[in-house]
């Protein structure tokens, strides 16, 4: 219920909203939970497993029960934390993890059979028979068990990310983060400040002790006023740091529209942001623990904390007849607050016998509350005192176990946080986050007058300077705490509220052995649901301590590890869906490929033509063979501006590329394109290409265009590391030149129509290159064929390449040839037994390839050494040779096995495997290229041919790998 | 004779503008990765000093202006942008005509630092990149060159077949950023 | 993580290509014999501690880089160009 004259809410704003269809109304500043208990809605939603009810709990991201389903249709986000949520008009929200619904849940069913569902239920009853895992023991335990459900839509929401730099990350944005941010502000320093809440502030929003003389809000404000006034201090609200990261480097989650329903105008649902700085301060606060009893998770049972939050900061009181269960003076304030606020409070028990006493309160001390009773809330609690139990009826209890420090961020990069004695809890180690130090009350500070000290402190300590400033006059009580983790009795008291954890879960570990505290976590799941145990690890620790007999600092805790709260996938994957998943290449032909009709195919992040299909043809084939024809009967064009191309220059470029290739390249003449193979240092193939030499000192590579970046780091490799002293400079010219191959009998004839100056068979012969002009262009002409035909690769500077496209392709079509794509590209190439990476796999030598007499003798060069070695030059490796088909069934597929003609197709007996088939139109049949045992020691010989994975099976010979034209007439013209 | 006709790298796909941002393509004119060989920095920049009136740039760092510009490119080369180099350069440095290799935009207008953010994962305030800064990184998934032009003023270069994705890219962010503020 | 590259200053780890241990800049000659040549290529120790390795700044300057690194901590106590170290 709402009480008048409490809160920092907007009361001249009310806002309309829905949960679970039923209209409610709250107002600006509201939270759906603070608005839900506003309209005294207790109960919203089930547990995990036993489909308990459970009814808001906190104040904060810790939040166990709260999760409810935000919006609908594609856009809906399950799994919201209600008391982060902020209040928006229209807002529509949903119980999860009911059926048929949260009132009425057919699946609390789970309840009543929990005595069969115990810690490690699932290890101990499903393990056969293993068949009905699958089929039906994983199907019924997903339904009954889980949380919010995606809409198994294509999430249509935005998601942003990006880079933030600073000198000082803030991390909390309480009274410690602030009066850190204040003073390192007033220091020029170059400061973020981040808290998770939509309102900085943290718990002096929430409490009613005053800071220098004025309610803690108003001073808030005041300091925000003065932090917005520097130019150097940048806030970020709704902000959660989720990680603290290597070398300074924090993630950091931005919830940008989480609060508007207002999400179509370009702005991002969430940014996710990496942050890199040079020192951190870390003033997470503390959370508050509770105490465990039968039925604590009775709605209505909530965090003392945030009791005060709601009716300070949001002006409701959970309740209309209030109680407090502690075991510290600071939940006191809870019933002070209360009682200054009108509100009924009906006992306070507190478990300790020299409790302080509350004016105007029925003090129980000594006392302890045993059980809590009601339905689906809270309507009494028994308490035991002085060995009587008594019933005293209220529909909220206020609990307080003390105050956990948030060591969390501490803990991410594998340190562990340290026991304190004086406050029952971890506080996080120094230095545990180089650069990072721990403030205010997550470091053990527990009041507001020791934060405000502590985050000055934190600020000097963190850069090492100086500052001054006031500390302003605080609240600074000691903190007076008597540890209690558990009210021992009968029935079950819940610790993990998320996954249905009780303590009897935590003994029945410890009995059967599973004592060590990350066996536990496993075994009973302590810990592991979304609130990842804030709210019940250091109660499960300590039980686990006392089960086990040792105690707390021995038993230890499990690792916190990124994110502190739950952070979306999409957020993390920002930037990365659609579109920008990978950047796309696209050759200057593009566009005209596309306009005839080309389906384009991703080679690496470069896109090149399959082929390009004309009126009338009903397959790929038939567009496939056409194109062979223009390469082997008149000319066709392709572009090949994808191969990697890198300009090397230097008196010692020629020294690098005998280093790097197999074979000389110092011999080449000027005016030459030899083709070189280059290997890896183990004596395996790396990448094959052409190199041209356009000067004594000057030389022009081409790579494959999958290796194209491989290479270009293996030169920079072998310059930098290996021959630093080689006077050689090289860069990536791939981009400079559009280049494009103009392949067949009528090349020459094409060309000749465009250059400004013609050529001949003397000037250009096989393995020339030089300059030429076209139009007055500048360009390059190679005489160089990937296809065993006359063939030229003409280049020009990219900005052209789009033009002379069309003009080669309109030029080719007027002499009954045209534009071949990849498919053409590909017959043409295993016709001829030329490699690819398709056979270059990174697991054959230049031996395997046929190629050994590449590997020049009189010179070294890298894999040179190794590539010699007995297992690498052995002849019963598999080596590449020539396929055709010889059984009943003609057809070749990549990727089928060979085995001997009369044994079974067994791995055992696998002879070697197919790399690449095609299609020969001239041929008349498939042509493929392979790995055989024992290579042209096989020539003739027949072998079974079986794929598995399609179903096909025929018989193939080995054949020459070059399977067209084998006498190599044609290539010369 | 034929007639080759030039189309820029961002032909029909900028200028773009969203709210106060301009993405805008930028012709730099010629440009050419100078590589000077072992030893020859100094003769190097003295020569285009002579030459061009600019020196060789530290790291990191752009100098001249729309007619002369030399940018730091990565270890050991600089890009020469606007002039034809002089021929002697040749004597000192490997040159390398990289005039179509790259999609030149410039982005401008009050948030474009915050465009950047979304896409550079380098330090870009004004005390770590001011006007006269370069870097060779990341623009997205694309290695690229960025330089600080002036206040709120940036050249991006991305190999030219990613032209698109860098439009894309930029329009996203540009998207975000605008409706943000 | 982060990396303190000599020409370019402190860059996000996703600007690097990593290679492996620095070992590699030590290439033996080509007849310095098979036992030479397979501690060149393939054995490698993995120390829990500091390691030297290579670096390549591959979307920044594309310098080569030598990186002591503590495998257990990620932290990095020297970066120097590979050029200068063989």
């Amino acid at each position: 219920m709402r009480v008048q004259g409490k809160g920092l809410i907007d009361r001249s704003r009310p806002i309309g909203f829905r949960f679970d269809g039923h209209r409610y109304e709250g107002f600006v500043g509201d939270t759906l939970a603070s608005a839900l208990l506003a309209n005294d809605v207790k109960l919203v939603g089930r547990s995990f497993k036993y489909h308990r009810p459970r009814g808001i709990y906190s104040a904060g991201s810790e939040e166990p029960n709260a999760l409810v389903t935000v919006g609908r249709g594609a856009g809906a986000e399950p799994n919201i934390r209600a008391t982060v949520q902020e209040l928006y008009s229209g807002l529509e929200a949903r119980a999860q993890n009911a059926w048929p619904s949260v009132g009425f849940d057919l699946m609390a069913i789970n309840d009543l059979a929990a005595p069969f569902l115990g810690a490690g239920f699932y290890y101990k009853t499903f393990m056969w028979p293993k068949a009905f895992w699958e089929k039906l023991y994983e199907p019924v335990i997903r339904h009954a068990a889980g949380l919010g459900a995606l809409s198994g839509q294509a999430n249509p929401d935005k998601y942003d990310r990006g880079f933030l730099f600073c000198d000082l990350l803030i991390i909390g944005a309480g009274p410690t983060g602030l009066m850190a941010a204040l003073a390192a502000g007033r220091a020029g320093v170059d400061v973020i400040l981040a808290d998770e809440d939509c309102r900085m502030g943290g718990r002096l929003l929430a409490e009613t002790k005053e800071i220098d003389g004025k309610p803690g809000f108003v001073w808030v404000d005041e300091v925000l006023a003065e932090l917005d006034s520097l130019p150097n201090v940048r806030r970020m609200v709704r902000t959660t740091v989720t990680g603290a990261y290597d070398s300074g480097m924090f993630g950091a989650l931005e919830r940008v529209m989480h609060h508007t329903a207002q999400r179509d105008g370009g702005a991002p649902l969430e940014t996710f942001w990496r942050i890199a700085t040079k020192g951190a301060v870390l003033a997470a606060g503390a959370l508050e623990r509770s105490i465990a009893f039968r039925n604590n998770d009775r709605p209505g049972v909530m965090q003392a904390g945030a009791v005060r939050a709601y009716l300070n900061r949001w002006g409701v009181s959970p309740g209309k007849t209030m109680t407090v269960f502690a075991n510290n003076d600071g939940a006191h304030q809870t019933a002070r607050d209360l009682l200054d606020a009108g509100v009924h409070v009906a006992a306070v028990i507190d478990s300790r016998p020299d409790a302080p006493d509350i004016e105007g309160v029925q003090m129980i001390k000594g006392g302890l509350v045993k059980a809590a009773s009601g339905g689906k809330q809270l309507e009494a609690i028994s308490v035991i005192h002085n060995g009587t139990t008594e019933q005293i009826a209220t529909d909220c209890l206020a609990v307080s176990g003390g105050w956990n420090p948030t060591v969390h961020l501490t803990c991410h990069l594998n340190g562990r946080p340290q026991w304190s004695e004086d406050i029952a809890s971890f506080v996080p180690k120094m230095g545990a986050v180089p650069g990072m130090i721990a403030a205010g009350s997550c470091n053990g500070e527990m009041s507001t007058a020791q934060c405000l000290a502590d985050g000055v402190k934190a600020v000097e300590c963190a850069l090492g300077i100086t500052v001054k400033v006031d500390v302003p006059a605080a609240e600074d009580d000691p903190y007076r705490m008597r540890p209690l983790w558990a009210v021992p009795g009968k029935g079950r008291a819940w610790l993990d509220f998320q996954n249905d954890v009780s303590v009897k879960d935590i003994t029945q570990a410890a009995t059967e052995n599973f004592s060590s505290v990350e066996h536990m976590k496993r075994y009973t799941t302590q810990g592991m649901a979304t609130d990842q145990g804030k709210n019940s690890n250091m109660q499960a620790l300590a039980l686990l301590a006392d089960a086990t007999g040792r105690g707390i600092p021995e038993t230890g805790t499990t690792t916190f590890r990124p994110p502190y709260s739950p952070v979306a996938l999409a957020a993390l994957g920002a930037g990365a869906q659609g579109k920008g998943f990978a950047p796309e290449r696209k050759t200057t032909s593009h566009v005209f490929s596309e306009k005839m009709g080309a389906p384009m195919i991703a080679v690496g992040l470069w896109y090149r033509p399959s082929y390009f299909p004309k009126a009338g043809e009903k397959t790929w084939r038939e567009s496939c063979d056409r194109e062979v024809g223009y390469i082997r009967h008149s000319v066709g064009i392709c572009d090949v501006s994808t191969l990697g191309k890198i300009d090397i220059q230097g008196p010692d470029a020629a020294a690098l590329l005998d280093f790097v290739y197999t074979n000389m390249f110092s011999t080449l003449k000027v005016g030459r394109v030899r083709y070189g193979l280059m290997l890896r240092e183990d004596g395996f193939v790396m990448d094959d290409g052409t190199t041209a030499r356009l000067s004594d000192t000057h030389f022009v590579m081409t790579t494959t265009t999958a290796a194209a970046g491989d290479v270009m780091r293996h030169l920079e490799f072998v310059t930098q590391c290996l021959r630093p002293d080689w006077d050689v400079r090289f860069t990536s010219v791939t981009e400079q030149w559009a280049q494009f191959a103009v392949a067949g009998p009528e090349s020459r004839a094409l060309l000749n129509g465009i250059l400004d100056a013609p050529i001949d068979a003397e000037s250009v012969p096989f393995m020339a290159c030089g300059p030429v002009s076209i139009g007055g262009v500048k360009g390059r002409l190679f005489r160089i064929s990937f296809s065993g035909e006359h063939a030229y690769e003409i280049a020009v500077p990219s900005r052209f390449g789009e033009s002379l496209f069309e003009t080669l392709v309109a030029r080719a079509d007027a002499m009954e040839g045209g534009a071949y794509g990849m498919e053409a590209l590909n017959v043409a190439r295993v016709e001829k037994g030329f490699i690819t990476h398709s056979e270059i796999s990174g697991r054959v030598t230049a031996f395997d390839l046929g190629m050994e007499r590449m590997l020049s003798a009189k010179k070294d060069c890298i894999g040179k050494t190794l590539s010699w070695r007995a297992g690498l030059t052995d002849p019963d490796r598999e080596r590449m040779m020539g396929f055709k088909a010889v059984g009943a069934a003609k057809m070749l597929t990549a990727g089928a096995h060979l085995y001997p003609e009369d044994q079974d197709a067994h791995r055992v007996h696998d002879q070697g495997h197919i790399t690449s088939v095609a299609w020969s139109p001239d041929l008349e049949r498939y042509v493929a290229l392979g790995m055989v045992r024992g290579g042209s020691a096989r020539l003739g010989e027949r072998l079974r041919m079986v794929d598995g994975v399609r179903g096909i099976e025929t018989h193939v010979e080995v054949v020459d790998p070059v399977q067209f034209d084998p006498e190599g007439g044609r290539v010369r013209g | 004779m034929v007639e080759l006709i030039a189309k820029s790298a961002c032909a029909g796909l900028l200028p773009l503008k969203i709210g106060g941002l301009l993405a805008a393509e930028k012709d730099l004119g010629v440009l050419t990765a100078i590589m000077p060989f072992i030893g020859q920095d100094k003769a190097a920049s003295d020569m285009l000093k002579a030459v061009h009136g600019v020196t060789l740039p530290e790291a990191g760092r752009v100098i001249g202006d729309d007619d002369t510009r030399i940018i730091w490119f990565g270890r050991g080369q600089v890009l020469l942008a606007g002039p034809t180099p002089s021929t002697d350069l040749a004597q000192v440095a490997a040159l390398s005509d990289q005039s179509d290799a790259w999609c030149c935009v410039e982005l401008s207008g009050a948030g474009a630092v915050d465009v950047l953010a979304r896409l550079v994962p380098i330090d870009l305030r004004a005390s770590a990149f001011p006007k006269g800064h370069t870097a060779r990184s990341m623009i997205g998934h694309m290695n690229g060159s960025v330089s600080c032009l002036g206040s709120d003023r940036f050249l991006m270069m991305v190999f030219r077949s990613m032209a698109g994705t860098l439009v894309h890219e930029l329009a996203e962010a540009m998207e975000t950023v605008v409706a943000r503020t | 993580m982060r990396i303190q590259c000599p020409i370019c200053g402190s860059r996000d780890r996703r600007e690097f290509y990593y290679k492996g241990d620095a070992l590699a800049l030590k290439r033996p000659a080509p007849d310095a014999g098979a036992e030479a040549w397979d501690d060149y290529v393939y054995l490698r120790d993995n120390p829990a501690g500091w390691h030297s390795e290579l670096w390549q700044h591959e979307a920044g300057c594309g310098a080569w880089l030598v990186v002591e690194r503590n495998i257990t901590s990620h932290e990095i106590r020297k970066v120097t160009l590979a050029e200068d170290a063989t």
